[in-house]
């Protein structure tokens, strides 16, 4: 991780401290110690245009701030803190709701959430579920109403509407509910009954590993009902971010959310671990870093999240096959079989059907008669329109393409990096033996190579970005810009293939850490150009986007 | 799980056929009229059912035959039971699905065959036209009552007797 790239890792790491939950215990910035003045750029003490403030939660932190309104309203309403629970998360965590609610008919919403059973006389608001689910009067002749079953060692166990069944069936009923459909909110098993299991049956009646589960799956609901705060989309990541400034959709044409849930950089344990397996640590396991907005889970800076929501689709859309073989083949006129033609006459026969046809007017070879190659039922304006669509076609398709290329190319680069790191420490291992630099000296080989992976990554959005972008001025400036990161990247990406030979590493070093330098400074600028276009609204697209005017009107 | 409910077998049990069918003998003793269930071979979670066409309902005189399979974790998953004849209902579509609440998400896991049975044949008296399987026949159900009988009569006739 670079220096000016940071968001608040300080803080992140306070979050962290008291974090128990199986974070991978990834090393922290190691390099924070060491960083080589070399690559200290001189803007860093303030925030980036392209940069926003967000905190990440680890899943405690998340209960704490759900235990927080839980005490909330306890403390209105003077209900227990199961009670308060479930009559919050009934009515998806919004507080004020739920108090106007409930102040206007207390019973209907403990009746709605599950929490009271209806019954027709009145009752007290506050009554509370009991913990410990009272057993009907246990008869030799119990049979559980569910299995049937009625084996004089079962325990009837019921919530409070009395429903009784049998332990057995209760932990089957739970753990398929937790485990196959998510739910967090399992009602009473009898037919038409509402009443929600309080947290305290629940976890009497389930294993540790579907309770992990069901704390999860309550994390999870809450995260959700709240629009500042984003679960981690990584497998088995179970942290949060909280970030309030892209919490409205609107905010989305501003601003490009990439947060990091923090997963990386906790507990540094990496005191016993040599340099080279903390590199490949670093590698291998990097910052959970995802789009806030949306879907997106890596860095697509600098491009907003509606645009590139949008090429992805049109990357994963068959429309562009489909704009090929429109612009590349016709269909057979009798089996609609398509045909691409690569040569020979305009006397067509279809393989398939053996239709004989004309390719230039694609009716009936037969009524041609003996007009070869001057087809008399040519219609000229008919083909003219043809010649045009066909020519428009092309050049759309080749126009995605170009953008296409430089983007799926990038992406590749991206996939590669990690050959690409284990090569380099290769290097700064044969470099440490061939010349006098200690293992600290030979890092600028490794910032190097993290530096070009992240220029890649925004140099692949660019071309995501230039693809939508409406012509002007301002589309030449950000290509300019483009231009610029761009052949930096690929100088820098040269000079790190470059063979070592021991007399010529002191200026391959010097060489390097330049254009690492230079390359950081030009990932800046389009960057914070981009973002800062955002913010002032300077971007104009060639298609509709969300959120944006859309190209007709701002063209006027 | 689910053989014991349908063979009340213990529920830590492997699955072992063991003997009656609980279900069946409740559904013996206290027989909707107008339904019938049981295994169709050797095959516990595989069920046949019939359902004969309610008296006040353009289903009259039909007997009506359907499938239900169990699922492996039945009763706390709904059984899968659709129509195998043709039948002409908006809730009903022409694979036989049955869209019925109690099916899918109003799911007990209290509930048994023959209250299934008795609320299919009761969405045979009232069918649920807010709610269609299949919009046409829902649509003719509230715009033209008399031809919508006329057809589902006809294909009784002509599937069910």
């Amino acid at each position: 991780m670079s220096s000016d790239y940071e968001y608040s890792d300080e803080e992140a790491d306070d979050v962290f401290d008291d974090d128990d939950m199986g974070m991978q215990d990834e090393d922290s910035d190691g390099d924070d110690g060491m960083e080589l003045d070399d690559f200290k750029v001189p803007t860093k003490s303030t925030r980036k245009a392209y940069e926003l403030d967000y905190d990440s939660l680890s899943q405690t932190a998340v209960e704490k701030l759900m235990e927080q309104d839980v005490e909330h309203i306890r403390g209105i309403f003077g209900v227990d803190a199961s009670t308060a629970g479930l009559l919050l998360r009934h009515m998806s965590w919004n507080k004020e709701r739920l108090i106007e609610k409930y102040m206007d008919n207390a019973n209907k919403m403990l009746v709605a959430a599950g929490v009271a059973v209806p019954e027709p006389e009145p009752q007290r608001p506050s009554r509370r579920p009991s913990r410990k689910p009272k057993s009907p009067a246990k008869s030799e002749t119990f049979v559980c109403s569910i299995c049937f079953d009625d084996a004089p060692d079962l325990t009837p166990l019921a919530l409070d509407c009395g429903h009784a069944a049998c332990a057995g069936c209760w932990s089957a009923y739970i753990t398929s509910k937790i485990r196959d459909e998510a739910e967090h909110a399992c009602r009473c098993m009898a037919e038409g009954c509402a009443l929600v299991a309080p947290d305290a049956f629940v976890r009497a009646q389930i294993d540790d590993e579907t309770y992990t589960r069901f704390e999860e799956l309550l994390v999870r609901h809450f995260v959700s009902c709240e629009s500042h705060l984003k679960f981690c989309p990584y497998p088995s990541c179970t942290n949060t971010v909280s970030c309030p400034a892209a919490a409205s959709k609107m905010s989305l044409t501003t601003v490009v959310p990439i947060v990091s849930c923090g997963a990386r950089g906790i507990a540094s344990t990496s005191g016993s671990m040599t340099q080279s397996q903390e590199l490949v640590k670093q590698t291998t396991g990097k910052e959970h870093k995802f789009c806030f907005g949306c879907i997106i889970d890596s860095d697509h800076r600098p491009v907003v999240c509606g645009v590139a929501l949008l090429w992805l689709k049109k990357c994963r859309d068959d429309s562009e096959t489909a704009n090929w073989i429109k612009s590349n083949t016709k269909e057979c006129p009798k089996c609609m079989s398509t045909i691409e033609k690569n040569g020979g006459c305009n006397h067509m026969t279809c393989k398939k059907c053996k239709h004989e046809f004309c390719w230039v007017c694609m009716g009936p070879w037969s009524e041609h008669g003996t007009a070869w190659y001057s087809c008399n039922r040519y219609d000229e304006k008919g083909g003219v329109d043809a010649r045009d669509s066909q020519s428009k076609s092309r050049a759309s398709l080749e126009r995605y393409l170009h953008y296409y290329n430089r983007w799926a190319n990038h992406e590749q680069s991206a996939k590669l990096a990690l050959d690409l790191f284990a090569k380099t420490e290769k290097k700064m291992e044969e470099m440490q033996i061939t010349s006098t630099l200690t293992w600290i000296e030979v890092q600028f080989m490794k910032k190097a190579v993290e530096e070009l992976d992240k220029c890649r990554m925004t140099l692949k959005w660019t071309y995501a970005m230039a693809y939508y972008l409406a012509k002007g001025n301002q589309k030449d400036l950000f290509e300019d810009n483009q231009r610029d990161l761009e052949r930096a990247v690929e100088d820098l990406a040269e000079l790190l293939e470059s063979p070592i030979e021991p007399e010529n590493i002191p200026t391959l070093r010097q060489k390097v850490t330049d254009k690492t330098v230079y390359v950081q400074k030009r990932n800046e600028i389009v960057l914070e150009d981009t973002a800062d276009g955002f913010l002032e609204g300077r971007w104009t697209w060639n298609v509709a986007v969300d959120g944006f005017d859309s190209p007709e009107e701002a063209a006027t | 799980m689910a053989l014991k409910r349908i063979n009340k077998v213990c529920p830590r049990f492997p699955l072992v056929v063991v003997g009656d069918v609980i279900e069946l003998i409740d559904l013996g003793r206290d027989p909707p009229s107008s339904c019938s269930a049981g295994p169709t071979g050797d095959n516990m979670f595989q069920w046949q059912a019939t359902i004969m066409g309610p008296g006040e309902s353009p289903y009259a005189g039909g007997v009506f035959f359907l499938s239900i399979s169990f699922p492996v974790d039945y009763p706390f998953k709904p059984p899968k039971v659709s129509f195998t004849t043709k039948i002409y209902h908006p809730n009903i579509n022409a694979n036989g699905s049955i869209c019925l609440d109690i099916l899918r998400d109003q799911w007990s896991p209290a509930l048994t065959i023959s209250k299934v049975l008795l609320s299919i044949c009761s969405m045979l008296t009232d069918p649920n036209p807010d709610d269609p399987l299949v919009p046409d026949i829902a649509h003719l159900y509230k715009t033209d009552r008399t031809r919508y009988e006329a057809t589902a009569r006809e294909w009784t006739r002509k599937y069910a007797m």
